[in-house]
């Protein structure tokens, strides 16, 4: 983001314009060999022109990740676009166009940009290291050339009166840049200063903390996993791989990085707004009460997870994540026998939190079935009569279930999903067409089931917790760099870098600036430097200052004045 | 957050105040496109008795500052929070601290140039707001509740007027130094000419611009990193490639190029003050088509 000096710029395209090699289609031209064409390829790449091009290249190519769903950030949404475009997502998946950020077209850009960034500033470094040691330039012949130049003429009489004794004109400019933080080099006649070393300093630390920024990224990304897992109130979540209901480690994740520790669910609460008429049933809170204890012997500890507060844990942070109401339901075959009895995680599909909810019941007598239900936390009717959830808050309970016949394909192995039920290859026996009317079941309530299925019951309900646990153990080295990065920044942009010149003449003398990059404040530098050393005061307060016994009794007559 | 009171009432003097703003920065715009038509013309007296509307279109546009900035007080007090949590809020805020910025910047530096382009955006930000934004006062939801709110929308606010002031001069200095209204022999070119003759040279502008542009870039990387600090506590991660966090670095991209452009012998001028133009429009993009239409977690705008 920082300017690179024009300066650099400039030689590197001076040095740049002989060597430039012959078309290869040119048999005529001499070669310049592989080392040549390196070279050459070595120069375009780290020149500002490639820099710059490639800074607005990577802007134009991270467009299409915004305009796309990107596999990273909305893997449901790359799957209903192959559902809507079957015809052109294929197309676009091999462009990479739903993994932009980390396609190879991407990648090349950043990577390219990267060595040319490295390559500019090495070499720049070393540059400036000489530069740090250096004495200022040799005042120029001309200062009239300068872009701030102010020639002050003087009678002699005042001519004379400036210079006098060891506190000549010279001698005061030299001490004036001095304590401005100058270097500063008195050259006969002349004197040469110089400041703002910090300009480059703050642009190289900035170009390098970004490499810093870029590898610590790389890094953490490799050694960091994200884990979520679903509690129901009193559950217990281990610290292990086993524990987690999905995982997504880095490449270099290793399962010894997990630190062993425990924690239950004791308690959900959640707040929804119920005073002010235009916010009503706004969320306002959502409270996880924990109980953690780290490793086997760790004191158990009470906490709270909201949004935006972790749990900070370990090598691990637990994040809220979603929330939702988990009936309790008992499922009962013919003979009584219960097949499933059970907290079961509704997921939330509105604001008020009309939820839906699957149960699978493989092992059932006679045959196996499946349920789709909904609950509704505030039961009531829409004008067409269907149900819905008038409030988040869980005033008047009701489960309602469609009821499925058939093989569920759970006893093939294969992974299935939790949360849905495919119901292509299943019968519907209770809602929708059939026969018997769906299950609508309030708190307590218990129904049978057709087909000599058995009885359903809605018990109880409680609530769960969704959590995410994940790790970055570079995050902070990111941070770091990307605080160096802006420090670097900001010194690079604001700390102005300028030559100073004050020249004695035989008329008077001459003040003249240079800067390099952008600087406000070069003409009224010049200005305030030749205002001072022309004014008999500023001769004076440099005598006073050379004699500080008599300095005393002239400050009180300034005062009665 | 339990027990907020929304005060709708006090919500709804907030309109009425944003109302009047949007009546005063109307008048403003007038008295300043007056302002240029005077400037325009060929003669000399009605030229020099320009300068009174100027100062009269200035001091209006302090009183719509004065009014906005009451009406956007009152909204934060109404919600009791800051007033920036969905895109009406952003945008009353946005623009007021934006005028404030240039009546600021006005004291130190001679800008007057870009004044008719501050008070006709206020304006058009504020009809947008009321008319396509405006939603109830409402609490904030959970994702939304933390310091950082304070803190990177602030500096995100802030950024943003900085690179609109500074996109409005490199606007004027293209439009200064420009061949077809230096050569251009037509009538609407002199009149350009003689407008353009009463403003700070387009060396001048565009060395402002730039000044703008480099506090913008530093409060725009600033509230990157504050950002990611927030995703980190919020999205349990510090950068996920959200639209919003693509546009944001898109446009620090954009910047970075420009800071570069200014520096590369080709580039520097036209070409750089193109790219200041770009940086900004990619800017307004970001807070209108991105947030209205793209999907994201910044799902904040409160429309439905």
């Amino acid at each position: 983001m920082a300017t690179r000096q024009r300066s650099n710029e400039l030689t590197r395209d001076a040095q740049q314009a002989p060597e430039m090699p012959a078309a290869p289609s040119s048999p005529n031209s001499p070669s310049i060999g592989l080392l040549g064409w390196f070279r050459w390829t070595w120069r375009q790449l780290t020149s500002m022109r490639t820099a710059l091009l490639l800074l607005l290249l990577l802007a134009a190519a991270a467009i299409p990740g915004s305009v796309y769903p990107q596999r990273s950030a909305d893997p449901n949404g790359v799957t209903q676009f192959f559902q809507n475009q079957p015809v052109l997502a294929p197309w676009l998946d091999k462009a990479q166009l739903f993994d932009v950020y980390s396609s190879t077209w991407f990648s090349a850009i950043y990577i390219l940009l990267f060595i040319s960034l490295i390559g500019c500033v090495v070499p720049r470094t070393f540059v400036h290291a000489k530069a740090l040691l250096a004495k200022p330039v040799p005042t120029p012949a001309n200062l009239t050339r300068m872009p701030a130049h102010k020639e002050t003429v003087l009678s002699d009489k005042k001519s004379a009166k400036l210079d006098t004794g060891k506190t000549d004109l010279l001698h005061r400019g030299f001490e004036r840049l001095k304590r401005q933080g100058y270097r500063v080099e008195r050259q006969g006649d002349s004197i040469s200063a110089e400041r703002g070393f910090l300009r480059e300093t703050g642009n190289l630390v900035f170009h390098i903390a970004l490499i810093g920024v870029l590898v610590a990224v790389g890094v953490g990304g490799g050694y960091s996993f994200s884990g979520q897992r679903v509690l129901v109130i009193g559950d217990t979540f281990v610290n292990n791989l086993a524990s987690y209901d999905s995982f997504s480690p880095g490449p270099f994740f290793n399962q010894d990085e997990l630190t062993p520790f425990r924690m239950t669910l004791t308690d959900f609460q959640s707040d929804f707004d119920i005073h002010n008429q235009t916010n009503l049933n706004t969320p306002l809170d959502f409270r996880a009460y924990v109980t953690s204890q780290i490793g086997a012997t760790g004191a158990p500890k009470k906490s709270v997870i909201r949004v935006n507060y972790p749990l900070e844990m370990p090598n691990a942070s637990v994040y809220l994540t979603g929330n939702g109401y988990a009936p309790i339901l008992t499922f009962k075959d013919a003979s009584g026998k219960v097949s499933f009895s059970g907290p079961v995680i509704y997921l939330p599909q509105d604001d008020k939190y009309t939820s839906l909810g699957v149960v699978k019941l493989p092992d059932a007598k006679p045959k196996q079935f499946g349920v789709l239900s909904f609950f509704y936390p505030a039961a009531g009717k829409l004008p067409s009569g269907a149900l819905t959830s008038v409030s988040p808050l869980a005033v008047n309970p009701m489960v309602t279930m469609s009821v499925y016949e058939g093989n569920l394909g759970l006893d093939s192995g294969a992974p299935q999903n939790v949360f849905t039920l495919n119901v292509h290859m299943l019968t519907q026996v209770a809602g929708g067409k059939a026969k018997t009317k769906g299950v609508e079941l309030k708190l307590g309530q218990t129904a049978t089931l057709p087909d000599g299925l058995g009885t359903v019951s809605f018990d109880r309900f409680s609530r769960f917790a969704s959590l995410d646990i994940s790790y970055n153990p570079a995050q902070g080295w990111v941070l770091f760099f990307a605080l160096l990065a802006l420090a670097g920044l900001i010194t690079s942009l604001l700390v102005p870098r300028r030559r100073v010149w004050i020249r004695r003449t035989a008329t008077g003398f001459e003040v003249a600036a240079l800067a390099r990059g952008d600087d406000p404040l070069l003409e009224k530098v010049v200005e305030d430097l030749s205002a001072f050393l022309g004014s008999k005061k500023s001769a004076k307060a440099e005598a006073k200052a050379a004699k500080p016994a008599k300095a005393k009794p002239d400050v009180k007559k300034k005062d009665k004045k | 957050m339990t027990g907020v009171v929304l005060n709708e009432d006090l919500s709804r003097t907030s309109l009425i105040f944003i109302y009047a703003a949007m009546a005063i920065y109307t008048f403003a715009f007038i008295t300043f496109v007056w302002h240029l038509s005077r400037l325009s013309s060929e003669k000399k007296k009605v030229r020099k008795s320009a300068d009174v509307l100027e100062k009269a279109g200035l001091w209006m546009l302090a009183i719509a500052a004065a009014t906005h900035g009451t009406g956007v007080v009152m909204r934060g007090i109404a919600a009791s929070r800051v007033p920036w949590a969905n895109m009406y809020e952003f945008s009353i805020s946005g623009s007021f601290i934006i005028v404030a910025i240039f009546l600021g910047a006005l004291v130190v530096r001679d800008i007057r140039v870009i004044a008719t382009f501050v008070s006709g955006f206020a304006l058009l930000v504020l009809g947008a707001a009321t008319t396509l934004f405006y939603v109830q006062v409402k609490t904030l939801m959970p994702a939304l509740q933390s310091y950082w709110l304070v803190i990177h929308v602030t500096v995100a606010v802030l950024a943003t007027s900085f690179f609109f002031i500074a996109a409005a001069l490199s606007i004027a200095y293209l439009l200064a130094q420009a061949k077809w209204v230096n050569n251009g022999k037509g009538e609407i070119t002199k009149l350009i000419r003689r407008v353009l003759s009463v403003f700070p040279k387009p060396k001048k502008m565009e060395r402002l611009s730039y000044r703008f542009n480099v506090i913008g870039m530093i409060l725009w990387t600033f509230t990157l990193i504050a950002g990611a600090i927030w995703a980190q506590k919020a999205w349990h991660r510090f950068w996920g490639w959200d639209t919003k966090e693509v546009w944001t670095f898109i446009i620090w991209t954009i910047y970075a190029g420009y800071a570069h452009a200014r520096a590369t012998r080709g580039w520097d001028g036209a070409r750089a003050a193109w790219l200041s133009v770009v940086g900004f429009v990619a800017v307004m993009f970001n807070f209108t088509i991105v947030n209205l239409f793209f999907k994201g977690l910044h799902v904040y705008s409160g429309l439905k």
